[in-house]
């Protein structure tokens, strides 16, 4: 789960790690108002979570709190990258000797937490890791003993810094490293991460993904958890609400299966033969015919889809609850688009009969399956 | 492959009791998997699926002899269950629970690693040598005993692509899922190795996913060791929008990293075999083999 930069910087503030001063404005009034009491100039940052909003229009600066309501004005019209800008960040500007960037990723290959970080901060970060990617440090952690102090000392000396800025950086290193743990983050990262003028660092943004597998022991996140978030579009909050993993595509295919590498491969399939799926759509193992009905309804609901596929090979999953599950959406709502149903596996037989029995033939196949709904004439 | 399991293996499995442990417990026993006891905290001294049920893993080795576990305890407690399965020498380790935090499987590899046993997953359906046993939840009977091995980051598409290699006549010596979540205990490339040094298998099958590196990896190890066997792969996820996790932990492409695209070309320029779609994997297999044979 991906926390909003403001949310990220809440829970750096409670480890005492430096974030500029500021506050948070739903309305260019607000703005105006966080302007005044901060005074200086400030910077307006659009609070998405898609990642690239500075070279999206998302970052503006006001040097007088009029200004300053004009800017955030203008940036909570914004829709980024399909994200809607419902509040944006009213920061002071910093005197910015250096841009930094620090972070600490869950490094999967190496199966630890590894620290990145470059003197080459800012928005072109990209960019320097493709092009100049020496200039980008690796330092890993141990798995079990995580960051220790000479690990955060280590990095800040390779980034250039002696003394007491050294120290100021290896603290607030170990402050970034102890967020990660005590969220259980995969991501916590500062990027520009600045070295002030007066010689402080601050982070200047903050970004933290929480790891989704950890929210059971995370009370703080329920209820965050829970909310449509930008990340999310409405199809996909009910989908999951509703347990489903569910991502909305932008074709008229609506693809239902179990397992994520098999509807992953239905999709791919769909687009072999030349057609474009609406939807991944994974009931999981064992689904129940509530959970496909659930499923199918949401899929057939869904404008933009004008059939459907649903992909089937049984292991947990019983073919039998699955067709039920299409029976009863007959039953109750209708079936409102054309299927196209495979199915393989355990009780095959048994879900075949019931769906010949309301009209609808089963393939044993994927490709053909996959072919026949591509090819299918549709109104 | 006998390597991992085999008719030598006599397993314990961890969470015996639960909906799944039950479940599989049957159809493993079924497939003639040696069950030899289940363990679940408080259910110790009574019997599930004609199976001893104890209260901790050293416990039961008291009473029975066992070299692996299997693993379906509820995600918060996996981590435990890992670590009492390795303190008490069972070896491998398969871990099919799935949603189990990233920290706690990293901390679990490194106590494997310190341990040198081998784990399965998490999040795998598992492992099976067809025709000897299987420890994990696939179905028995899309597998067939042969000579192509096959590893995968996915479940269901692991017997989708079983069943058309075994409708087509190609066996399997074995097939294991690495795991669908980011931190794994097995990769491709530990697993390319095992393939390498047995001698039942003479190819290898890769079912690979968007995101991460494991393709990738596995690629530079065909190349720099000039691997011995023929390798043919296939790649889920190139209809995936950036950014979206697809239905697996550790299938998200982020930025332009982890795409099918880019794994599939990778696999290409060392020479594997790449399919377009799943179902054609066994035409690749039999064409490399009949080429094989001319040469």
């Amino acid at each position: 789960m991906k926390l909003f930069e403001y949310e990220s910087k809440s829970l750096a503030q409670n480890l005492g790690i430096n974030t500029p001063r500021g506050g948070l404005a739903s309305t260019p009034d607000e703005a105006r108002d966080i302007h005044k009491r901060i005074g200086g100039e400030v910077v307006i940052k659009a609070q998405v979570l898609v990642a690239g909003r500075g070279k999206a229009g998302g970052i503006k600066f006001g040097s007088k709190p009029e200004e300053t309501r004009d800017r955030a004005s203008e940036i909570l019209s914004m829709t980024i990258k399909g994200e809607k800008v419902k509040k944006v960040l009213i920061e002071q500007k910093l005197n910015i000797k250096k841009e930094l960037f620090g972070s600490i990723v869950l490094d999967r290959a190496n199966k630890c937490q590894t620290v990145l970080a470059s003197d080459q901060g800012g928005i072109d970060i990209e960019d320097v890791a493709k092009q100049n990617p020496e200039k980008i440090l690796h330092h890993r952690l141990d798995p079990v003993f995580g960051m220790r102090g000479y690990d955060a000392r280590q990095v800040g000396l390779k980034l250039g810094y002696t003394g007491q800025r050294l120290n100021s950086l290896t603290d607030l290193l170990s402050n970034l490293y102890r967020l990660s743990v005590i969220y259980d983050a995969e991501l916590v990262e500062s990027n520009p991460l600045v070295e002030t003028n007066d010689g402080k660092f601050v982070t200047a943004d903050l970004r933290v993904i929480v790891d989704d597998n950890s929210l059971f022991r995370h009370p703080e996140f329920q209820e965050r958890a829970k909310e449509a978030s930008g990340e999310v579009t409405p199809l996909e909050a009910k989908a999951r609400e509703n347990g489903l993993a569910f991502v909305e595509l932008d074709g008229d295919i609506g693809i239902m299966g179990n397992g994520a590498g098999l509807v992953m491969a239905t999709l791919d399939m769909v687009n072999h033969y030349g057609g474009k799926p609406a939807n991944f759509c994974d009931v999981g193992g064992g689904a129940n015919a509530e959970h496909v009905a659930t499923a199918l309804q949401i899929i057939q609901g869904d404008q933009k889809v004008s059939r459907i596929f649903i992909n089937i090979l049984a292991g947990i999953t019983r073919c039998d609850e699955v067709a039920k599950g299409i029976v009863d959406v007959k039953k109750v709502v209708g079936l409102k688009k054309p299927l196209v149903v495979r199915m393989q596996g355990t009780n095959f037989e048994e879900g075949k009969r019931i769906l010949n029995s309301i009209g609808i033939t089963t393939l044993e196949k994927m490709d053909e399956a996959a072919r026949l709904v591509v090819a299918m004439k549709v109104a | 492959m006998t390597l991992l399991v085999g008719k030598h293996t006599r397993a314990i499995v961890q969470g015996i009791t639960g909906n799944q442990g039950a479940f599989h417990t049957r159809l493993m026993l079924d497939y003639g998997t040696q069950i030899v006891g289940g363990v679940t905290p408080g259910k110790g001294a009574t019997v599930s699926q004609g199976v001893p049920v104890f209260d901790t893993v050293a416990s039961a080795l008291e009473k029975i002899d066992a070299n692996a576990s299997i693993i379906f305890v509820p995600a918060p407690f996996a981590k435990e269950a890992g670590m009492e399965a390795i303190d008490a020498g069972l070896n491998p380790v398969v871990i099919i629970t799935e949603m189990i935090p990233a920290r706690d499987s990293m901390v679990l590899m490194a106590y494997a690693k310190e341990h040198a046993t081998t784990i399965v997953g998490p999040n795998t359906p598992g492992v099976i040598t067809p025709g000897e046993a299987k420890l994990g939840i696939m179905p028995g009977d899309v597998f067939t005993s042969g000579g192509v091995g096959v590893a995968s980051r996915s479940g269901t598409l692991t017997y989708e692509i079983a069943s058309y290699l075994t409708h087509a006549g190609i066996g399997q010596s074995t097939c294991l899922g690495i795991g669908g979540d980011p931190i794994t205990g097995l990769n491709f490339v530990d697993v390319l190795k095992m393939f390498r040094d047995d001698k039942s298998t003479d190819a290898v099958v890769l079912i690979g996913e968007i995101g991460g590196s494991a393709e990738e990896d596995a690629a530079n190890y065909i190349a720099e060791t000039h691997y011995p066997k023929p390798v043919a792969a296939y790649v889920a996820g190139r209809a995936a929008p950036p950014g979206k996790r697809m239905g697996h932990a550790g299938a998200i492409i982020t930025g332009t990293e982890g795409t099918a695209d880019a794994k599939m070309k990778r696999f290409s320029e060392v020479g594997v075999l790449v399919a377009e779609v799943p179902s054609e994997l066994p035409r690749l297999l039999q064409q490399q083999k009949a080429a094989l044979v001319q040469h």
